[in-house]
């Protein structure tokens, strides 16, 4: 059982990999990420405000929201490509902070049976340098902590 | 900007030449003579590699007027990794936070009227 997220970085492809599993139907996992106000309630940490802007899931549908924290706002987007109930949900993903770094996302929605779900999702980008800094700075909170560590190293 | 110099740490790694340079630099020191041996390429051409990793803080040189030997700075790659490992606790986080929604939703969807 799967019961840590598992993160894998491909080799081959700029590519990463994140496969977890839930004490949930399929079903209920899907409306977890298709419903706005459900998913507001898990995807930002908690104490960050977490706005959603618009959020339309369906085929050719698209999604803003932003986490704020201390002042700074963090915007996320993206179109959703393909939606199919229970299963698939394929999607873009960028942080406003860097518009050039867009993530092509699929969350597979496995039927483990007896209630149970697997959540494969995946992040494409376009290079392997996009996609370690994706990993590095794909997350709203710790990224300017990690970039004045950085700066410091750097410094010197 | 910050940015900029994170971009450059992973433009950097983006070789495969400097990969291999960084490799061995992390068994040992090496001047640029022993790091040009085993590659078809001038010691020029490698002198370049070497001034991208220093300009991205991956590797510094002695200051052994002769020799000069260059140096991995490895700290660089402790926050490499522990970017990594920040992005696997923050999705095991988010997925906690799932898993507490998960519990309380009803089973049946609002909306629907669906069982699930």
């Amino acid at each position: 059982m799967t019961r840590k997220a598992e993160v894998v970085s491909d080799p081959d492809v700029p590519l990463v990999r994140i496969t977890r599993e839930f004490d949930a139907p399929p079903a209920k996992v899907f409306r977890a990420h298709t419903d706005p106000d459900l998913f507001a309630q898990w995807v930002g940490p908690s104490k960050h405000a977490m706005k959603i802007d618009y959020f339309d899931c369906r085929p050719g549908g698209s999604y803003r929201y932003v986490l704020g924290s201390d002042g700074n706002e963090y915007g996320f987007r993206g179109c959703f490509h393909d939606v199919r109930p229970n299963e698939l949900i394929v999607q873009t993903f960028s942080f406003e902070g860097m518009p050039d770094g867009v993530a092509l996302e699929k969350l597979h929605f496995e039927d483990l049976g007896n209630g149970r779900t697997r959540l494969v999702s995946t992040s494409l980008v376009d290079s392997f340098e996009g996609r370690d800094g994706f990993v590095a700075s794909g997350v709203e909170e710790g990224v300017q902590e990690g970039y004045r560590k950085l700066d410091e190293l750097l410094a010197r | 900007m910050p940015a900029d110099q994170l971009s450059r740490v992973f433009a950097a790694l983006a070789d495969p030449t400097r990969r291999d340079m960084v490799a061995r630099l992390a068994v040992r020191d090496a001047t640029v003579g022993e790091l040009a041996e085993p590659y078809q390429v001038t010691v020029q051409a490698v002198s370049k590699h070497l001034k991208v990793l220093e300009d991205a803080g991956l590797v510094s040189r002695g200051r052994d007027a002769q020799r000069r030997p260059v140096h991995l700075e490895a700290e660089v790659f402790d926050l490499m990794t522990k970017w990594i490992e920040r992005y696997q606790r923050q999705a095991e986080e988010r997925y906690q936070r799932l898993d507490a929604l998960l519990q309380e939703m009803p089973d049946e969807d609002p909306t629907t009227g669906e069982r699930q």
